[in-house]
């Protein structure tokens, strides 16, 4: 390995354009970017900004119905683009390689562990089959999975989500390419697998110069762990440089705005949402196509798009007329602490006591004897990795689950197991908004129906005065009142996110169960969505429990923390305590796993060659 | 305490709603086969419902010789009574058409009722009603049918019900299927968190969110019936014996296939038409459900 040279480019990218079908709208277009051997280049955006498509360009794949209508991708002197099916299949593999973003879909189900990697050596007739095999055994220990003939012959169901990663890594990495393609490889992990994973990923390139192109919506993960970052908007590279230079001084909007939507675990945050949604191919603005969600717009900007340029003559490129303006402005978040009363010793009355509560599946034991409150007006954040039991806990609580002992009461009654044993009162007052919005409507009807239904199902309006209701419930989550006569599957998700929470409020709720409802939404609606609840739980009074596994999140939002893990709570109080302060060594391990934690920005990579 | 002085950034997420998709039913009227079928179905059906008004020939009129392909005034000529074929064809499809139409609905009503309640109640009361549906279906159709109409004798209704019966567990074992499916979907939970009553999730949740797969099942189903009410007929079970009747038609006069085809052929070329475009209507259907006749236009 050569000493301190500038690291050769392992792949270009120049003039790239994928469009829908044949003349219709780009769906990424004027993508050009270089990533070095070693280096990992982080694709950043959200829903529909095209970055799944550009990385799937990367190995000239485009998914059904769009197709790549120019610009070149050049990996070891030639052009992928240009090849012939037969090459661009041999080239797929052993220069470029791609992990996906769910491996329990992408690998096959039936097919050993052992086999699956082997496949790929098979496949590119790599060596003969004794080398073959060793290789496969390599190849698992370098991603740091055990080797012996026991774990070759499992199968995919037999692993957890964190082993199967490593599998797809593995698979990636069996022909030793020069670029790795990981589409959000991380995402759905819990945060001590995701932290093992991406240490993994950033060992394996810089200990073989292998280039990685990174595309995640998660800025946290991107803070710690990229070189370089590209900042994607609709369709278009809007920002890219040094990590470090676009995390200190955003040189575009959209990217100071992202910054500015993503919570901190070091401080509470005031989130900011960015008004509008993403457009998709074909409804994009023409001038810059962000101008019109952008808070630094000109009259100019609508006329023609910027080019993408050197800002100030440093690393950073961007595409924005008045880049070197909002870099000259300051980052400044704004940081509250979550609740006035916070520092006091005074709690407030509970309104939802949990009393050593224990839950179980079938014979699978779930929750050990729990104990909870929730004060009015207080916003209780339960926290813990997936199979902590935090579901169950809220399912409990919202009569969605009926196998649990001991006592859950509401304002001093008991509230029984199962909705449908619940008081009409009790089931008016304990509302439940979901993780997934797009589940969480029905999909036959329209908006309006199903914020009017808890309306008139409760006797609480009727006739002309419930549909008054509705509009203002409409108002209040601050949807249009257009959206009114529409079904869900004209919504996106941020917005059908504000019809769950419009038809929890409908019931005049006093404790509102919000079970991960941010997980499935962008960061930046997310934002949105999180300060909503903070302005409802202010006028309304409302109790809130906040079931997250994102700890900065909490920060933002919740008043007191409780952190479940298997079962127990392992610490519970106030959410600067706990996060400052952690009692439990669990605590602390997963703040240590958190990314964007502290002064956790490692830099790996070029310093450990 | 800066915090709630910022409450009206909370607007994102806000937008033009995005491009609808086309419905699914809506999908399947602009699809070619569905207006084939639909033609030949209502072509069929036509015939069933007005034949016995235009019949030039009362249906048990002698007008001319047994098995004549060219007796006067008759189109398709005569068959083994010497009765006019064409007339009997226009006369004979109403019981077949109807009788099918009925079980199938039966059926359909049975069978979604059936699956609804088994897949959204779960446990012990799924397990009886599906291993009743698989006593039902470890008969063949066929069998089942005539040996309940061998012992109760040969009425309409019963053989609309024995049908309909029959179809049931084939429509339950779909039914059941989807509410399965449906029931974890977090708006069946959240209409349980409300306490809506269990016959209002299941008619207002679940049941619209299957209406494509249940109309392409019932298209499916009653081209199975009319096959099957069609047989009926040939067998002898048809309740008029000397009644105008497709399947019996077929029967009557299959002894002179050679010699007067025509005797033979319409019923069966009514019989299957209709057959076609039930089936026509239901792959149509399927298809727009399963959206394998357009590639969606899809965002990134």
């Amino acid at each position: 390995m050569s000493v301190t040279k500038t690291p050769l480019p392992a792949c270009s990218v120049t003039g790239l354009r994928v469009v829908l079908g044949r003349g219709g709208p780009d769906v990424v277009d004027d993508i050009a970017f270089d990533v070095a051997e070693g280096e990992i280049l982080a694709l950043v955006g959200e829903s529909g900004s095209g970055k799944t498509t550009l990385a799937t360009a990367l190995l000239a794949h485009t998914r059904r119905g769009a197709r790549i209508d120019a610009g070149t991708v050049v990996l070891d002197g030639r052009d992928l683009l240009a090849a012939t099916p037969a090459e661009v299949r041999k080239r797929r593999g052993s220069e470029v390689a791609y992990v996906p973003q769910d491996p329990s879909a992408s690998l096959n189900p039936v097919m050993r562990i052992g086999r699956q990697i082997r496949e790929v050596l098979d496949v590119h007739h790599a060596g003969t089959p004794a080398e073959r095999t060793a290789r496969v055994r390599q190849v698992l220990a370098e991603v740091a999975l055990p080797d012996d003939d026991e774990f070759l012959r499992r199968y995919p169901h037999q692993l957890s989500g964190g082993q199967l990663q490593r599998v797809a890594l593995a698979m990636a990495f069996t022909l030793r390419p020069r670029v790795l393609v990981l589409d959000e490889p991380t995402t759905g992990l819990d945060v001590t697998t995701q932290a093992h994973v991406l240490a993994t990923v950033r060992d394996l390139c810089a200990r073989h110069a292998v280039a990685a192109v990174y595309v995640t919506h998660d800025l946290a993960v991107v803070a710690e762990f990229a070189h370089r970052v590209a900042v994607m908007y609709a369709g278009r590279i809007v920002e890219t440089g040094p990590r470090e230079r676009i995390f200190r001084a955003p040189a575009h909007p959209y990217t100071r705005a992202l910054l500015a939507a993503v919570p901190s675990v070091t401080e509470p945050r005031v989130l900011e949402g960015i008004p509008g949604s993403a457009p998709s191919p074909g409804r994009r603005p023409s001038g810059c196509r962000f101008h019109d969600r952008c808070a630094f717009r000109e009259p100019e900007c609508t006329d023609a798009e910027p080019a993408l340029v050197t800002i100030d003559d440093s690393e950073v490129l961007a595409r924005c007329r008045r880049a070197g303006h909002v870099r000259a402005q300051p980052l400044g978040f704004t940081v509250a602490s979550p609740d006035g009363s916070a520092g006091s010793a005074q709690r407030p009355e509970p309104v939802l006591r949990v009393r050593d509560l224990s839950a179980r599946y079938g014979s699978r034991p779930i929750l050990h004897g729990l104990d909870l409150e929730v004060g009015r007006n207080e916003c209780v954040a339960v926290v813990g990795e997936s199979g902590s039991g935090k579901s169950t806990l809220s399912r409990c609580i919202g009569g969605l689950h009926e196998e649990f002992d001991g006592t859950i009461t509401f304002r001093g009654e008991t509230l029984p197991p199962g909705a449908r044993r619940r008081s009409r009162e009790m089931r008016k007052a304990v509302q439940y908004v979901f993780q997934n919005p797009y589940l969480a409507l029905n999909p036959r009807m329209t908006v309006g129906q199903i914020i009017r239904r808890p309306l008139e199902l409760f006797g609480l309006a009727r006739g002309a005065d419930a549909t008054r209701r509705v509009h203002e419930l409409l108002g209040q989550v601050m949807l249009p009142p257009a959206l009114h006569d529409l079904r869900p599957e004209r919504l996106s998700g941020g917005e059908r996110q504000r019809v769950a929470i419009a038809r929890a409020l409908a019931c005049e709720p006093e404790l509102l169960i919000c079970d991960e409802v941010t997980s499935a939404l962008d960061v930046s609606v997310q934002a949105s969505i999180v300060t909503l609840l903070q302005e409802l739980r202010e006028s309304r009074g409302l109790s809130m429990l906040f079931v997250t596994h994102n700890l900065a999140l909490v920060r933002s939002l919740a008043t007191r923390v409780a952190v479940l893990s298997d079962g127990r709570i392992v610490e519970e109080g106030e959410t600067a305590e706990v996060l400052d302060r952690p009692a439990a060594a669990y605590t602390r391990r997963l703040l240590k796993d958190t990314p964007g934690h502290g002064s956790e920005l490692r830099h790996g990579g070029h310093e450990s060659r | 305490m800066a915090v709630f002085e910022v409450p009206r950034k909370a607007t994102a997420g806000i937008a033009a709603a995005p491009a609808a998709r086309r419905p699914r039913l809506r999908g399947a009227l602009a699809s070619g086969r569905t207006w084939v079928g639909g033609a030949l179905t209502t072509l069929v059906t036509g015939v069933a419902f007005l034949g016995p008004f235009l019949a030039p020939h009362g249906e048990n009129d002698i007008v001319g010789a047994p098995y004549s392909d060219s007796a006067p005034a008759t189109l398709l000529g005569t068959d083994y009574l010497g009765q006019d074929v064409w007339s009997r064809l226009l006369a004979g499809g109403t019981w077949v058409v109807v009788t099918a139409v009925l079980a199938t609905l039966l059926g359909m009503v049975l069978g979604v009722a059936a699956g609804l309640a088994a897949g959204y109640a779960r446990g012990w009361a799924d397990e009886v009603i599906m291993r009743v549906c698989d006593v039902i279906l470890a008969f063949p159709q066929i069998v089942l049918v005539l040996v309940l109409l061998s012992v109760a004798g040969p009425e309409r209704w019963l053989v609309v019900v024995v049908v309909g019966v029959s179809h049931a567990p084939r429509v339950a074992r779909l039914t059941r299927g989807m509410t399965t499916g449906l029931a974890t979907r977090e708006f069946v939970q959240s209409a349980e968190t409300l306490g809506e009553s269990r016959t209002r999730i299941l008619l207002r949740e679940l049941l619209p969110n299957m209406s494509a797969p249940l109309l392409a099942e019932l298209g499916l189903r009653l081209t199975y019936s009319v096959g099957l009410v069609a047989s009926i007929g040939f067998l002898g079970f048809a309740s008029d014996p000397s009644a105008a009747d497709w399947g019996l038609m077929i029967n009557e006069n299959r002894l002179a296939l050679a010699v007067q085809p025509w005797a033979i052929l319409a019923p069966v070329l009514a019989i299957a038409v209709l057959a076609l475009g039930t089936n026509l209507i239901a792959d149509g259907i399927s298809r727009a459900a399963a959206g394998a006749d357009h590639t969606e236009g899809a965002s990134s």
